[in-house]
C-alpha cells in the first residue's frame, strides 16, 4: 500500500495526535541538542561542560528556557513595532511546518488505526522543505531590519545573501536525487533506496550512489541553517549577536528554537534523501528490523549522526570570511552541482538505452564517453597557466600582515654581563622585618651573581 | 512496500475531482480577501519594506490557493521562486536603501495620478472582462486525468513543458541568461590591465613600502561635534590634513575656531576661582 494512500484515510484525531507528537519531538530534540552540543564541544575542548542542573547537567537547557520566558521583554525605541514582533514568529513556524513531510517510520498501528509514521505525503514533498526554508529566512532578515540598529541590519543583509546562494546549491544537489528516484515525494525517495549494490557490500543509499550530491547537500545545509563555520549572520566577534542582538525573553527563545528545529529538519531531510530514510540497510521491507516502530529508531539514529556532524564542525572549524564563503558557494558548489547533474542525466540516459537495447549499444556509448573525456582533456591543456608573479623584492608578510624577519637572520651574540660589585650591608639586618629582609637579600643576591 | 508514485493509481481518481468542493470554497473565501488585503496594503503602506511584506502576503495566499486547486507543484514553486527568491532580493535592495526612507509626497509628474487611475481602471476592466468569460462560459475538464494518470501532476507539467512548450521555455531561459550576463558585465572589474583592482596583498605591501604603515588619524570628534566631517586638530591647534576624507565635505574652518583656540591654549581658560564663589 502506498504511503499517500495509507495517510489519506487518517481520521482527524490521528492527524492531531501526529501534529502534537511532531511538535513535542522537535521541542524535545531542541532541548536535547542544546545540552548535547554544549557537552560535546566541552569535551572537545577538555572541560566538563554543563553538569549542575539535573542528572549530569542534562536539564540545563530546560532551566535556561524557563529563565528566558520570565525575562523582561524589551523593544528598542527605533524598532518597527509590528515587524519586530512578527519576525520571530515567521522564523519559527516554517521550521516546524517543514518537518510535516518527513517520513519517520513505516506502517504502524496507532489505537487500531493502520497508518504510516508521517504527517502528510505530498507528491511535491521535497519542495515543501525548500519553500519552508525560503520562508524561514524572512524571520532573520526582518528581525535585523526591524531592530533599528546597525549590527542586526548588517547581519540580516548577510543572511539574505547567504541563504539565497546556498539554496541554489542545495536545490541543484537535490535535483540529482529526484532524477534518480523519479519522484519528489519524500516517502518515495526513501523507498527507492532499498536493496544493495556491489554484490551486497553496500546499501543502495543515495549517499553512496550520488556522493557528489551528498557532499554538496551536507555543505549547503550547514550554510542554510547559519551554523558554524558558516554562521556569518551571527558572527559574535563582528556583529555582537547578529540579527537577534536586540531581542530578549520569549522572542529570543523563539529564534533559538527555530535555529535548532531547522537543524533537525535539514538533518532529517538528509537522512531521507541520502541515507535511505527510516529503513535499516541490507534487509528487505518485510524483515523484522523494518517493521512497526523500529523504523523510528533507525531514523532517529541517522538524524543524530547528522546533528553530531553539526556539533563536530562547530568544535573544529573557524568561521569563514564573508568573501571566502560566497566564493565557496558560487564558484565551487554551484558549478560542481551543475556538472554533476548533467553527468547523472547522461549516465541515466546511457543505462536506459543499454537496458532497453534500442539504438545505443555499448561501443557507441563508450565512444561518446571517450570523446567527452578527450574534449575535457583538450580544454584542460589549452587553458593558460595561471601563475602568480612573484616580486623578488617583496617584503615577506605573515598572516597578520606584519613583516617578519627572515628565518636565517644572524642575531649578534649578546656581550657577557659585567659583575657589579655590591657593598656589604652593615650587620644590623636582623632588626628589620622579615619580609623586607628577604626582599633586600634577594636584591642583593641578584646583584652579586 | 511503497510503490513508485509514477505507477498508475486507479483509486486516486476518486479523490481528485473536477467540481468545486466545500473545502475549496471555504479556502477561497479566506485566501481571496487575504490576497486582496495584501495587494491594497502594498499600495497604501508608507514604508517600502511594509509594502514588500504585504506583497509577500498576496503571493503566499495565491500559492496556497493553487495548492487547494489541485496544483501543488505550481503552488510550492510560487512560494519558492516569488516569495523566497524574488521578494527576498527586493527586501535586500530596500534594506540597503535604508529603513527610514519613505515615499516623497511631492508630485514630480503633473497629472500622473489621474492618468494612472484612468489607465489602471481600464486595464482592470479588460482583465475582468476577459477572465470572467473564461470562468463562466468555459467548462473545466480533464483535471482528474492530468493529476492522476501518466505520472500525476509534476510529470505531466514536465512533459508539457519539454514537448509542446519547449520553444517558449527556451526563449525564457535565453532571456534570463541575457539578464545574468548583463549583470556580470556591469559588475565586472578587471584583475589585470591598466585599471586593475589591487588585491588585498598588494595593498598591504604597498602600505608597508610607503611612509605610513599604520592607519590614518581618525576624524576629530570633539564634545561639540559628533560628525566625521570634523577634522582632527594637532596639539598646536592646526588641522591634521590626513584626517580629512576625500568623499565627505569637511566642516568649514570658521566653525572650528573655538576648538582650535581651546586646543592651542589661546582661548578662554577655566577660572580657577570659580569654585570658591569668589568673583575674580
Amino acid at each position: 500500500m502506498n504511503t499517500a494512500e495509507l495517510l489519506a484515510d487518517d481520521p482527524l484525531w490521528l492527524i492531531l495526535v501526529k501534529v502534537v507528537a511532531i511538535f513535542a519531538f522537535l521541542v524535545v530534540m531542541t532541548l536535547f541538542m542544546i545540552n548535547w552540543e554544549r557537552k560535546v564541544v566541552a569535551r572537545m575542548q577538555q572541560r566538563p561542560g554543563p553538569n549542575r542542573v539535573g542528572p549530569n547537567g542534562w536539564l540545563q537547557s530546560l532551566a535556561d528556557g524557563l529563565k528566558l520566558a520570565f525575562k523582561e521583554d524589551i523593544r528598542p525605541v527605533l524598532a518597527d513595532k509590528w515587524v519586530f514582533f512578527l519576525a520571530p514568529v515567521v522564523s519559527c513556524i516554517p521550521a516546524f511546518v517543514a518537518f510535516s513531510v518527513i517520513p519517520l517510520g513505516g506502517e504502524v498501528s496507532i489505537f487500531g488505526e493502520r497508518t504510516a509514521l508521517q504527517l502528510v505525503d505530498l507528491p511535491v514533498g521535497v519542495l515543501v522543505v525548500l519553500a519552508c526554508s525560503a520562508l524561514g529566512v524572512y524571520g532573520i532578515v526582518l528581525s535585523g531590519w526591524a531592530s533599528g540598529s546597525p549590527y542586526p541590519l548588517l547581519s540580516s543583509l548577510r543572511a539574505a545573501a547567504q541563504v539565497i546562494s546556498y539554496e541554489i546549491a542545495m536545490g541543484l544537489s537535490i535535483l540529482a536525487v529526484v532524477m534518480n528516484s523519479h519522484s519528489l515525494s519524500t516517502a518515495d525517495i526513501a523507498g527507492t533506496q532499498t536493496g544493495t549494490i556491489l554484490w551486497g557490500l553496500l546499501p543502495a543509499w543515495n549517499a553512496i550512489l550520488l556522493p557528489v550530491s551528498f557532499l554538496i547537500y551536507v555543505t549547503s545545509m550547514v550554510g542554510e541553517t547559519n551554523r558554524a563555520p558558516f554562521d556569518l549572520p551571527e558572527a559574535e566577534s563582528e556583529l555582537v549577536g547578529g540579527f537577534h542582538t536586540e531581542y530578549s525573553s520569549l522572542k529570543f527563545a523563539l529564534f533559538f528554537l527555530a535555529e535548532y528545529v531547522n537543524m533537525v529538519t535539514v538533518s532529517a531531510l538528509a537522512t531521507t534523501l541520502f541515507l535511505g530514510g527510516w529503513r535499516f540497510p541490507f534487509v528487505g521491507d518485510d524483515h523484522i528490523l523494518n517493521s512497526g516502530w523500529f523504523g523510528l529508531l533507525w531514523f532517529v539514529i541517522k538524524t543524530l549522526g547528522f546533528l553530531f556532524l553539526f556539533i563536530w564542525l562547530r568544535g573544529t572549524l573557524p568561521r569563514l570570511r564573508y568573501d571566502q564563503f560566497m566564493r565557496l558557494g558560487w564558484k565551487f558548489l554551484v558549478p560542481i552541482a551543475l556538472v554533476w547533474f548533467v553527468a547523472v542525466a547522461f549516465a541515466r540516459y546511457v543505462r536506459q538505452e543499454v537496458e532497453t537495447g534500442t539504438g545505443l549499444d555499448t561501443s557507441t556509448a563508450l565512444i561518446v564517453i571517450g570523446a567527452f573525456l578527450a574534449a575535457i582533456l583538450l580544454i584542460a591543456f589549452l587553458l593558460p597557466d595561471k601563475r602568480e608573479q612573484q616580486d623578488p623584492n617583496a617584503v615577506p608578510i605573515t598572516g597578520g600582515g606584519y613583516p617578519v624577519p627572515p628565518l636565517d637572520l644572524k642575531v649578534p651574540k649578546s656581550p657577557p654581563r659585567r659583575q657589579v660589585p655590591v657593598a656589604e650591608l652593615p650587620g644590623d639586618q636582623t632588626k628589620e622585618p622579615a619580609a623586607v629582609t628577604a626582599a633586600s637579600q634577594k636584591e642583593a643576591s641578584d646583584g652579586r651573581v | 512496500m511503497i510503490a513508485s508514485l509514477l505507477a498508475q493509481q486507479p483509486d486516486a481518481v476518486e479523490r481528485v475531482v473536477d467540481t468545486v468542493t466545500t473545502g475549496e470554497a471555504v479556502a477561497f473565501w479566506i485566501l481571496g480577501p487575504l490576497a486582496l488585503a495584501g495587494a491594497l496594503g502594498m499600495l497604501f503602506a508608507r514604508n517600502a519594506v511594509h509594502s514588500a511584506l504585504w506583497l509577500v502576503l498576496t503571493m503566499l495566499s495565491l500559492g496556497v490557493l493553487y495548492m487547494v486547486q489541485q496544483a501543488p507543484f505550481l503552488g510550492f514553486v510560487q512560494i519558492i521562486v516569488y516569495t523566497g527568491a524574488i521578494m527576498m532580493l527586493f527586501l535586500f535592495v530596500l534594506m540597503l536603501v535604508g529603513r527610514d526612507s519613505s515615499d516623497s509626497v511631492v508630485e514630480v509628474l503633473r497629472g500622473q495620478r489621474l492618468a494612472a487611475a484612468v489607465i489602471g481602471v481600464g486595464f482592470a476592466g479588460i482583465v475582468v472582462a476577459s477572465v470572467a468569460r473564461a470562468l463562466t462560459d468555459v467548462e473545466p475538464v480533464g483535471l482528474a486525468a492530468q493529476n492522476t494518470q501518466n505520472g500525476g501532476n509534476v510529470a505531466n507539467i514536465g512533459e508539457a513543458l519539454f514537448t509542446d512548450y519547449l520553444f517558449p521555455f527556451e526563449l525564457t531561459s535565453a532571456l534570463l541568461i541575457t539578464a545574468a550576463v548583463g549583470a556580470m558585465v556591469l559588475a565586472f572589474t578587471s584583475r589585470t590591465g591598466k585599471d586593475a583592482k589591487k588585491t588585498q596583498r598588494e595593498l598591504v605591501e604597498e602600505r608597508f613600502r610607503g611612509n605610513r604603515p599604520g592607519s590614518l588619524p581618525g576624524p576629530g570628534v570633539f564634545a561639540t561635534a559628533n560628525s566625521v566631517a570634523t577634522p582632527a586638530l594637532l596639539p598646536d591647534g592646526s588641522v591634521a590634513s590626513e584626517s580629512l576624507s576625500e568623499l565627505i565635505e569637511t566642516t568649514a574652518k570658521e566653525r572650528l575656531e573655538d576648538d582650535v583656540a581651546e586646543v592651542s591654549g589661546t582661548g578662554h581658560q577655566p577660572d580657577a576661582h570659580a569654585l570658591k564663589g569668589e568673583s575674580s
